[in-house]
């Protein structure tokens, strides 16, 4: 299971490295004259409602959608392991109102606070991605806290208190490379959810707008479409299927073997 | 029993102002003046004299926290001012989608219920047998197909291909199963999954080793007395998959043009109707809370070995 999911993620991977190389037509030329084509021998998958080759499309938005799904995994990382490691590293009532954030967060359902921040910045794909972060560095933030106060308890921090490390040190020589293995497994498994996130928010209009070939958005525009070409709502869908089970298939195999990583799987598998 | 709700009551208030405080502070970031806004509805060039008048009328130039004391006192009130759009008071319109969406919720909610109690019972029945494995590739799958796509899939096969249910709308019974499919099969099939975990805990227990060997049948011993005790740790899960379903019926409802908030908020946003996205978050996390309160509750009162005082 844990292969199969690897072997999909690294094509994906090497796939949108190679994009630029891979795609039969350039994913934004418009042809007016072969419109909404089915499958054929020019275009593999078929040519939406401008004529642009769908395959081409779906294989640029593969470097797209990962892309953005990665770098809102690193805004959101940034944030929540600064505040995790403040929260867990200073503790007391820096502790309590940070934390106190975290749990606000986490108490509005997380698309709809996400929508809430697009309102405010606008529609597009650099402010979903800005407002998905701003949600979701809050489950990081719980989770780095809890790593840094479980590794508070080691003897070698007690040693480092001892020889008396400065603050700044501490953590960046001695709390963060023992956490951050561990976050960087977790949010890799989380890729996969992200990307859902994005995709739903492109297909809502509100992420990555046309002519951006990002999948959701792809979606959206052929869904009008459904009666007469079905094509268009079925090829970037199951690129979405494909990439997000990859991801959750490693994560569902390394569930058996990891405790932390099982409460955490299941948790936001869920939400 | 009564202490114990009236401090979870209380524990409510600080977060439930929390979320107050960030919706005011969203309404204070929107882009726009709201003096200059309502004299261009009403008509009146807002001339710099106009916009400073309206300004103090409106105490907008009043210290924040006064500010944000007299939303609140409105907003408990349920005034939470007119839509741009439409000029209706948000409350109502808020009021009249409520019910499309809790219907879709609730359906999709038993749907769930229904679905992962039989699949869950059954790869339980025989672990690692056919249906259980199948139910592990099943589970993956639901957690990864996105709901837009699977609602355009069934829309596809069911009402176009098929023309067995109708495209969109809502009104009778039919019109709620796809929606409903759409938004309960993903939460179904983790459900399914949870439950077969926690049925295979309960199953190796020593009580049902006793069950086993008083002779009881199969049936009865995993309906009567294992499938309570799987239940409870499911009943936890509850809040967040309502907060999920919430949140996921803003999908549902664009791909079915289903009438609720959801699609509301969807408008509102395209249209920058600010006092309609405001209301909408507040209320939606609001029920979101409560939620969370009310499985919490639930959970202490059906589990007897949680102590109520704490």
């Amino acid at each position: 299971m844990k292969t199969s999911g690897l072997i999909i993620v690294s094509t994906l991977f090497v796939i949108s490295f190679l994009a630029p190389y891979l795609v039969p037509h350039s994913p934004l030329e418009i042809n007016l004259d072969r419109r909404l084509e089915g499958p054929n021998e020019i275009y593999p998958l078929g040519t939406d409602h401008l004529g642009r080759c769908l395959l081409s499309r779906l294989i640029d938005g593969t470097r797209r959608s990962i892309g953005i799904a990665v770098l809102t995994q690193a805004i959101a990382l940034t944030i929540g392991i600064s505040v995790g490691m403040l929260s867990g590293y200073w503790g007391g009532r820096l502790d309590f109102l940070l934390m106190r954030l975290v749990d606000l967060t986490l108490a509005f359902p997380s698309l709809i606070l996400s929508l809430a921040i697009i309102s405010l910045l606008g529609p597009g794909i650099q402010n979903a991605m800005i407002a998905f972060a701003l949600v979701h560095w809050a489950f990081y933030a719980r989770l780095v806290r809890g790593l840094v106060i479980e590794v508070k308890e080691r003897k070698f921090i007690e040693a480092a208190v001892a020889i008396g490390v400065s603050p700044s040190r501490m953590i960046l020589r001695h709390y963060l490379p023992n956490i951050f293995s561990s976050i960087l497994v977790l949010a890799s498994l989380d890729t996969g959810r992200v990307i859902f996130a994005l995709s739903s928010l492109g297909f809502l209009g509100l992420g990555a707008q046309p002519p951006i070939p990002e999948w959701g958005a792809m979606l959206n525009e052929g869904r009008l479409l459904i009666a007469t070409a079905p094509h268009l709502m079925l090829f970037p869908g199951l690129a979405i299927l494909i990439t997000v089970m990859g991801f959750n298939l490693i994560g569902e195999a390394s569930m058996w073997r990891r405790k932390d990583v099982s409460i955490f799987h299941s948790e936001r598998m869920l939400s | 029993m009564l202490s114990y709700l009236g401090k979870r009551f209380l524990f409510l208030i600080p977060l439930w102002l929390g979320i107050s405080l960030i919706v005011f502070l969203f309404l204070q970031l929107t882009p726009g003046d709201p003096a200059e806004i309502l004299l261009r509805k009403e008509g009146i060039e807002p001339t710099r004299e106009a916009i400073e008048a309206v300004r103090r009328k409106m105490g907008l130039d009043d210290p924040p926290y006064l500010q944000y004391g007299r939303w609140i006192w409105k907003v408990v009130h349920l005034d939470l001012g007119n839509s741009y759009r439409t000029g209706e008071p948000v409350a109502k319109e808020l009021f009249t989608r409520l019910p499309a969406t809790l219907e879709l919720t609730f359906a999709s909610f038993f749907l769930m219920v229904l679905l992962s109690l039989s699949a869950g019972i059954l790869s339980a029945m025989k672990a690692y047998g056919r249906f259980d494995r199948m139910g592990i590739a099943l589970a993956i799958f639901g957690a990864s197909i996105p709901s837009f796509w699977l609602g355009l899939l069934l829309i596809y096969l069911f009402s176009v291909k098929l023309g067995w249910f109708p495209v969109m709308g809502r009104g009778s019974l039919i019109h709620l199963i796809l929606p409903a499919l759409t938004l309960g099969f993903g939460t179904a099939v983790i459900q399914a999954r949870l439950l077969r975990t926690s049925l295979g805990e309960v199953l190796r227990k020593d009580f049902i080793r006793v069950a086993m060997a008083k002779g009881l049948r199969r049936g009865r011993i995993l309906l009567r007395h294992a499938l309570p005790n799987a239940l409870l740790p499911l009943l936890t899960t509850f809040g967040v998959v309502l907060g999920r379903l919430l949140g996921g019926a803003v999908i549902v409802e664009t791909i079915f043009s289903w009438p609720g908030l959801g699609r509301l908020a969807v408008e509102a946003i395209l249209q920058r109707d600010y006092p309609v996205i405001q209301g909408y978050v507040l209320l939606t996390a609001f029920i979101f809370v409560l939620i969370n309160l009310c499985v919490d509750v639930g959970y202490r009162l059906l589990d007897p070995r949680i102590e109520l005082g704490r």
